[in-house]
């Protein structure tokens, strides 16, 4: 049994005076343990494909099953960060890690065990009593994965989480997610817009059309791990599907064809 | 380093001015009872309404008028930020309340709280259930409205995460719709706070016996100008160090915490 599938979604959002289908009869089958990336240009509904997995919103026809079963409701089963990660800022770092476990009525003691052992996954084990604006981005990041690893789910769902870091942090975070993930075997799906980025971190890359999005190609990545984004065959792999989604961008989206070059240096 | 010196600097050099202006203040005040222009239960002299608060505070007169005051306000105020909180929280997340009650609390804040008091005094008469009920108008409506709008501008992203990380009922209230309006409450807990110490000056000095209003009023009667300067220095200093003391640690700690700058 597949553990995440999508079985013929639609997805309209209707406005006071328009409609817009971001997905249209949409399929896509992910296995246990599998980290896949979500790659495609802004506005096609990647973001909306993980909440659909989380349960934040309803698919307006067809189903998301997750072992089968049709999505109820929200879950700690499936973690979202989110873009903006929705860290607590009235909570200290440990605080935010707790918070989910505080939510179970785990005793005190227990749940700061646990927090933790996720913040020192996550390189954090000395800044547990630090506010959240004096941290940097990067390290915001972390508290964030550790806020979601901490309540144990089955599937993590990062959306474009490492969009906004400067270079260094995010290759940093690149060899540290892959190696969460292999300690963990998370079944991770993760959205970004970045091709590379998608490469270094999937075992699969599913690369979308614009809206309504579409799957445009479905590519396995086996390139031994860790990877890192400058290794040779990553850009490589990279160039073949930039191609791809170029076109794309230049024959759908004619908002988006306007910063094609801008798009094209961005996403490599 | 040099900078931090220069801030300092500036720090003390804006404390000097202000004792300064203040010095200079109580002299022209003494200059001018000097003077002789006015009789003292006209213009008091500084001497005069020191002495006046010094006996206040030996014969007890002073000190039970704050007892009496401290004791309605904190009572009053105390329902206003259970039921305002409460209030402002439900009318927040829960649309229809929102327009009914929401645009009710709207309309009532539009009154001055102190027009209330006819309506206390044929209620409850001459009574303490009278005066509390005045200062709760003051300062219930404008927290109501500040937590309202603080939960109203909680990004619901917190909620989202909240309830991914198994967050349910209450616990979402709680531990996140409240401290993410928290810098808001605080703000209107600040101003229920001046309203009520206002409406309840101004209830105490129209019916309502004891406390610092009646105090002021006697003065009046008496036609003794330097008790009148007295018990207005006391309400200064009340407002000013509840204030100073209470709602400023406070709003500075939670900004501080909130990354607020
Ligand atoms: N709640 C919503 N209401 C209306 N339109 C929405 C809503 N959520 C997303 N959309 C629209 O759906 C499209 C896809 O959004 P999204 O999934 O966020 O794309 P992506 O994450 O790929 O950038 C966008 O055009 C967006 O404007
Ligand atoms: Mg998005």
């Amino acid at each position: 049994m597949h553990k995440l599938e999508f079985k013929g979604v639609t997805k309209t959002f209707t406005t006071r005076n328009r409609s817009i289908a971001v997905l249209d009869s949409f399929d896509l089958q992910i296995q246990r343990g599998e980290f896949v990336c979500l790659l495609g240009p802004s506005g096609c509904g990647k973001t909306t494909l993980l909440h659909l997995i989380a349960g934040l919103e309803k698919p307006t026809q067809g189903a998301v099953l997750v072992d089968g079963e049709p999505v109820q409701k929200i879950s700690r089963e499936r973690v979202m960060i989110f873009q903006d990660l929705a860290l607590f800022p009235w909570l200290n770092v440990l605080g935010n890690v707790v918070f989910g476990l505080q939510m179970t009525g785990m005793s005190k003691p227990e749940r700061r065990q646990i927090a933790r052992r996720y913040l020192q996954l996550v390189h954090l084990a000395e800044f547990e009593r630090t506010n959240l604006h004096e941290l940097s981005g990067g390290m915001k990041q972390r508290v964030a994965l550790a806020r979601a690893l901490a309540v144990n789910p089955d599937v993590l769902l990062m959306d474009e989480p490492f969009a906004a870091l400067d270079a260094q942090t995010r290759d940093l975070l690149h060899a540290e997610l892959q190696n969460i993930w292999k300690e963990t075997g998370k079944t991770i799906v993760f959205v970004t817009h970045n091709v590379r980025e998608a490469i270094v971190l999937g075992d699969r890359v599913v690369v979308l059309s614009a809206r309504p999005g579409r799957i445009k190609r479905d590519v396995a990545i086996d390139l031994p791990r860790p990877r890192q984004i400058e290794n040779y065959a990553v850009v490589d792999l990279a160039r073949g599907i930039l191609d791809l989604m170029r076109e794309d961008i230049v024959t759908t989206e004619f908002e988006v064809a306007e910063r094609v070059p801008q798009v094209g240096r961005d996403v490599l | 380093m040099f900078s931090k010196i220069r801030l300092a600097n500036l720090v003390a050099d804006a404390r000097a001015h202000k004792i300064a202006f203040f010095v200079c203040l109580l002299a022209l005040w003494q200059g001018l009872v000097q003077l002789g222009l006015w009789q003292e239960y006209i213009f008091p002299s500084p001497l005069g309404v020191a002495r006046t608060l010094a006996r206040g505070f030996q014969n007890g007169t002073l000190l039970i008028g704050i007892a009496v005051s401290l004791q309605r306000i904190l009572i009053g105020f105390g329902i206003s930020v259970v039921f305002g909180t409460v209030l402002g929280l439900l009318i927040g997340r829960i649309r229809l309340l929102q327009e009914t009650i929401g645009a009710l609390v709207l309309g009532l804040q539009a009154l001055p709280s102190i027009c209330w008091l006819p309506i206390a005094l044929l209620w409850f008469g001459l009574s303490e259930t009278a005066i509390l009920f005045v200062v709760v108008m003051g300062a219930l409506l404008s927290i109501t409205l500040a937590t309202e709008a603080g939960v109203r501008n909680t990004p619901p992203r917190y909620v989202h995460a909240a309830r991914n990380l198994g967050a349910r009922g209450w616990r979402i209230y709680l531990y996140v719709i409240l401290p993410a309006a928290l810098p808001a409450i605080i703000s209107g807990l600040k101003l229920g706070w001046s309203f009520a110490w206002r409406s309840l000056m101004a209830a105490e000095l129209l019916y309502v016996g004891l406390g610092l209003g009646q105090l002021l009023n006697m003065g009046r009667e008496l036609n003794d100008m330097s008790q009148v300067v007295a018990v207005m220095l006391v309400i200064i200093a009340i407002g000013l160090t509840v204030d100073r003391f209470i709602f400023q640690p406070v709003e500075s700690r939670v900004r501080e915490r909130w990354g607020l700058g």
